[in-house]
């Protein structure tokens, strides 16, 4: 649905002692498929809306090519606006205007008449449940209102492919679930959307591929499970009754699990191993049958933190912390 | 058309944002209306002076005025447009495959259509005061302050889609749209003026336009000035609304 090889975005920024040429995308591969939610993972300024712009043909790309739904980027945006759907991070929705005055004049905008508006409109309102306040002026709506607003703005005219600019920032938890659902409902409807996000656990939760980007270049592409299981695989800590049984389990478990790394401290024993969700009963049993019982069993996953860490060297809540 | 589609759809929606606070329209007359009740009175006095022919003092300062609510009732118009790049609307209508000339044409018609409302307004107001017009001249001159008004607001336009903020835009609009305006003969005709602040004057379009709608009002229609008056202005509207949609496409660079 989408493909692009080498796109490149360099910005000249006038500023004191002359023009500085800034470097926000330089030139980044991805390939995204029908269907699926790609996810665009970086941190403020890693270069994931001037991506988003590029495809959406707001931004002219200053080198590479791309095809969004077949078409070319630089030779067919008419095409390309008119069946690509975009939501951006400020929305864009007429504050003073009612939301479906909004909503109306959008798919008008996309060529339709206004009957056919009015009813696309309402079928949006219906879907979002937005009928409690799509008649009062969008400066009335809450964080989460307007955006549901927004992603109907983006979606009134039905488009195959969705581009969503970190749609739920700065949004409390209730909001940021519900669309979580909503984008969910869209991917189940065949819609194939692309998603800028600076949240982890978004990207865990939603996206079928992940690209993380990092100062303008995508570092690493891949499942959320490959890019967490290249991390080095999940950790299981067992603890037992005494230092002596925890010695005793490193020394079986090391002859037992080929290539895992193993730690013991006290009565602890840590196994970091891969696919350790399918492994830990199995390990259980066998222990049991040596007679070596654990008393506790703790598996923790990797998380995209530990990917961002790995492929960047910082963890992405530094940058937020900045 | 998808030209004419598009530029309904997006005059209704400007004219409907106009609408929402008419009071506006009115406060953007007050200028103008404090020229004609404070000071035009003045100017009874120097009925006789080359230009200001004694008795017809309304009838010479009036089209004039007109012409100066067309340059500073449109000039600010772009501070609405600041507010839609900010708040992220001329982008989502950008993503959609509306015209794009549509985007600035809907505003400057709706900016025009508000200026002549003014204007027949202002012109009511004056005939007490003395105003007399032909009234074909005067029709045919709302078409000349409404093509003053597309240059304004296309100007306006353009420095707010390339400054983006409002800080700059202000004091642009007014250094360029004072001395046009003193330069035209609008306050005091320029034939009292010294020959090099007429030779100046030369170069000013709208001084044409004032030329012009003075011949309109009278009802001169062999006067020359009238035709010199819209070939100026209508280039001058075409070539600035050019500008300015030349700066919205900008903004995809």
């Amino acid at each position: 649905m989408i493909e692009t090889k080498g796109l490149r975005k360099t910005f000249i920024s006038k500023g004191r002692g002359g023009n500085k040429k800034v470097e926000a995308v330089r030139g980044i591969d991805l390939t995204v498929r029908r269907g699926e939610i790609f996810g665009f993972l970086g941190p403020n300024g890693a270069g994931k809306s001037t991506t988003q712009k590029m495809l959406s043909t707001l931004l002219c790309p200053t080198g590479g090519e791309a095809k969004v739904l077949g078409y070319d980027l630089a030779e067919q945006q008419e095409q390309i606006r008119q069946n690509v759907g975009c939501v951006s991070q400020a929305g864009g929705a007429d504050l003073s205007s009612t939301g479906i005055e909004n909503l109306v004049l959008m798919a008008q905008l996309y060529g339709v008449d206004a009957l056919t508006a009015k009813k696309y409109a309402s079928e949006f309102v219906e879907r979002l449940q937005m009928s409690s306040f799509i008649e009062r002026p969008a400066q009335s709506y809450s964080g989460g209102q307007k955006r549901r607003l927004d992603i109907a703005l983006g979606m009134i005219h039905h488009p195959q492919l969705l581009l969503l600019d970190e749609p739920t920032a700065g949004l409390d938890p209730q909001s940021r679930a519900y669309l979580w659902g909503e984008i969910k409902k869209l991917k189940a409807d065949g819609v194939t959307i692309f998603l800028t996000t600076q949240y982890m656990d978004e990207a865990d939760k939603l996206c079928d591929t992940i690209a993380i980007i990092d100062n303008g270049n995508i570092v690493v592409t891949g499942t959320p499970e490959e890019l967490k299981s290249s991390v080095g695989g999940d950790t299981i800590v067992f603890s037992f009754q005494s230092e002596e049984t925890a010695r005793k389990a490193e020394t079986f478990l090391t002859e037992k699990v080929q290539g895992a790394r193993i730690q013991t401290k006290d009565n602890t024993v840590r196994l970091t191993i891969k696919d350790g969700e399918k492994m830990m009963p199995e390990l259980l049993r066998s222990l049991d049958a040596q007679n070596l019982e654990a008393q506790s069993v703790m598996l923790s996953r990797p998380s995209l933190d530990d990917v961002f860490l790995k492929y960047t060297g910082r963890s992405l809540r530094e940058d937020e912390r900045k | 058309m998808k030209i004419l589609h598009d530029t309904r759809l997006m005059f209704i929606r400007n004219m409907q944002h106009t609408l929402r606070s008419p009071v506006f329209v009115f406060v953007s007359m007050f200028q103008p209306l404090m020229y004609l009740i404070l000071f035009m009175p003045l100017l009874n006095g120097l009925g006789g002076v080359p230009g200001l022919p004694a008795g017809k003092t309304v009838d010479v300062f009036i089209p004039g005025l007109l012409v100066l609510q067309a340059l500073f009732g449109t000039a600010f118009v772009g501070f609405s447009l600041i507010d839609d790049i900010r708040t992220g609307v001329i982008e989502r209508f950008l993503v959609t495959p509306v015209n794009r000339s549509a985007i600035l044409l809907g505003r400057v018609l709706r900016d025009a259509i508000i200026l002549l409302f003014q204007c027949i307004l202002i012109t009511l107001v004056a005939i007490p005061f003395g105003l007399s017009i032909n009234i074909y001249g005067f029709l045919l001159s709302l078409l000349l302050y409404a093509l003053i008004g597309i240059t304004m607001a296309s100007l306006s336009y353009g420095f707010a889609l390339i400054y983006k903020i409002e800080d700059p835009l202000a004091p642009t609009l007014n250094t360029i749209a004072l001395p046009v305006s003193l330069l035209s003969g609008i306050i005091l005709p320029l034939a009292l003026a010294p020959v090099w602040l007429q030779d100046i004057s030369k170069i000013n379009p709208f001084s044409y336009a004032v030329y012009a709608t003075r011949a309109l009002f009278a009802g001169s229609f062999s006067s020359i000035d009238i035709a010199e008056g819209f070939v100026v202005i209508g280039v001058l509207a075409i070539l600035v609304f050019l500008w300015g949609l030349n700066s919205l496409k900008k903004m995809a660079s």
